[in-house]
C-alpha cells in the first residue's frame, strides 16, 4: 500500500508540474514547476530501485539544468522573458490538440498492448520458474546491487558511447563559449554604454 | 495486499502522459525557453519508461541508457540556451516564430 501511495503522490506531482510548465505565463514559475516534475520522477526512480539514477537526476537536472534555465531567465530579465509568451496561433492550437489527443490515444493503446504482453510473460514465467513476485521478471535480489552492475555495463558494453559523450560535452562547452563571445561582440552597443558609463564614473572619481 | 499493486504499466502510462504534455507544450508555446523546458519533459517521460522496463526485466541496460540521455539532455540544454541568449541579445523581442528569419 505504501508503494501505491508513493506512486500516487509522485505521479500527481509529475503531472501537475508538467501541466504547470506548459500553462504558466511566467518563465520562472515554469522553471519551478519543472523542478517539481523532476523531483517526482526522481522519487519514482527510487521506487524502482534506480537509486543512483535518482541521485544523478536530482544533481544534474535540478542542480544544473534548471539552475541554468533560471540563470538565463534572470540574464534576459524576467519581464522581457515573460513578454515573449504570446498566445498560440489558432492553427497551431488545433495541431497541438490533435497531436496531444492522438498521441495520448496511440501511446496508451501501446501501453495496453505491452501490458497484455507482460501478463502473458508473467504467466509463462510463473509456470516455468514458479516465481511469485509479480513485479520483477527476474530475481530482484541480484538487481538491487545496481551501481556496480551499472558501472560494469557502462564501462564494458557502452564504453565507446561513454567516451563519445565526453566528446559531446566538450563540443557543447566549446560551442557555447563561442556563441556567447560572438553575441558579446554583436551586442557591442550595450557594452559600449557600459564602458562609457564606467569611463564617466572614473573621470568623475578623478575629478573628485 | 488487497489487489492494488504498482505495476509497470502505471509507470509507462505516466511516462507517456509526460511525453504528450511536453510535446503539446512544445507545439503551443512560443517562448523558446519554455519550449526547451518542454523538451526536457519529453525526455523525462522517456527516461521513466526506460527505468520502468529496467526494473521490470531486472536488466541494468535501461539505466545505462538513461545516463546517456541525461548527458545528452545536459549538452542540449547548454547549447540551446546559448543559442537563445545569442538570438535574444541580437533581437530582444524574438519568439520562435521570428526565428524563421534565419532561413535567409
Amino acid at each position: 500500500m505504501v508503494e501505491v501511495a508513493v506512486f500516487a503522490v509522485a505521479a500527481a506531482a509529475c503531472l501537475v508540474g508538467a501541466i504547470g510548465v506548459v500553462l504558466s505565463r511566467n518563465p520562472v514559475h515554469a522553471a519551478l514547476m519543472l523542478v517539481m516534475t523532476l523531483f517526482g520522477i526522481a522519487v519514482l526512480f527510487v521506487a524502482q530501485q534506480a537509486h543512483f539514477i535518482a541521485a544523478v537526476q536530482v544533481i544534474v537536472y535540478a542542480g544544473a539544468i534548471v539552475v541554468l534555465f533560471l540563470f538565463v531567465i534572470m540574464l534576459l530579465g524576467v519581464d522581457r522573458a515573460a513578454e515573449l509568451s504570446m498566445g498560440a496561433l489558432p492553427a497551431q492550437r488545433w495541431t497541438a490538440a490533435a497531436f496531444g489527443l492522438g498521441g495520448a490515444a496511440v501511446l496508451i493503446w501501446l501501453v495496453a498492448a505491452v501490458d497484455r504482453l507482460f501478463k502473458g510473460a508473467k504467466s509463462l514465467a510463473l509456470e516455468t520458474a514458479g516465481l511469485t513476485d509479480a513485479g520483477a521478471g527476474s530475481d530482484p535480489t541480484d538487481y538491487v546491487a545496481d551501481v556496480s552492475a551499472l558501472a560494469r555495463s557502462l564501462f564494458s558494453d557502452y564504453v565507446y558511447a561513454f567516451e563519445l559523450t565526453s566528446l559531446l560535452l566538450i563540443v557543447a562547452v566549446i560551442g557555447t563559449v563561442i556563441l556567447a563571445r560572438r553575441s558579446g561582440y554583436g551586442g557591442s552597443q550595450h557594452n559600449g554604454n557600459a564602458s562609457e558609463a564606467a569611463k564617466a564614473e572614473t573621470s568623475s572619481e578623478a575629478g573628485q | 495486499m488487497n489487489g492494488l499493486e504498482v505495476v509497470t504499466s502505471w509507470y509507462l502510462v505516466l511516462g507517456a502522459l509526460l511525453f504528450i504534455i511536453g510535446g503539446t507544450g512544445l507545439l503551443v508555446r512560443r517562448n523558446p525557453l519554455i519550449m526547451l523546458m518542454c523538451v526536457e519533459l519529453m525526455l523525462n517521460g522517456v527516461n521513466l519508461s526506460f527505468i520502468a522496463f529496467a526494473d521490470r526485466f531486472g536488466d541494468v541496460h535501461g539505466q545505462t541508457v538513461v545516463l546517456f540521455v541525461l548527458v545528452v539532455a545536459a549538452a542540449e540544454v547548454v547549447v540551446g540556451l546559448g543559442l537563445v541568449v545569442a538570438v535574444l541579445r541580437a533581437s530582444p523581442r524574438a519568439t520562435a516564430d521570428d526565428l524563421s528569419a534565419l532561413k535567409g
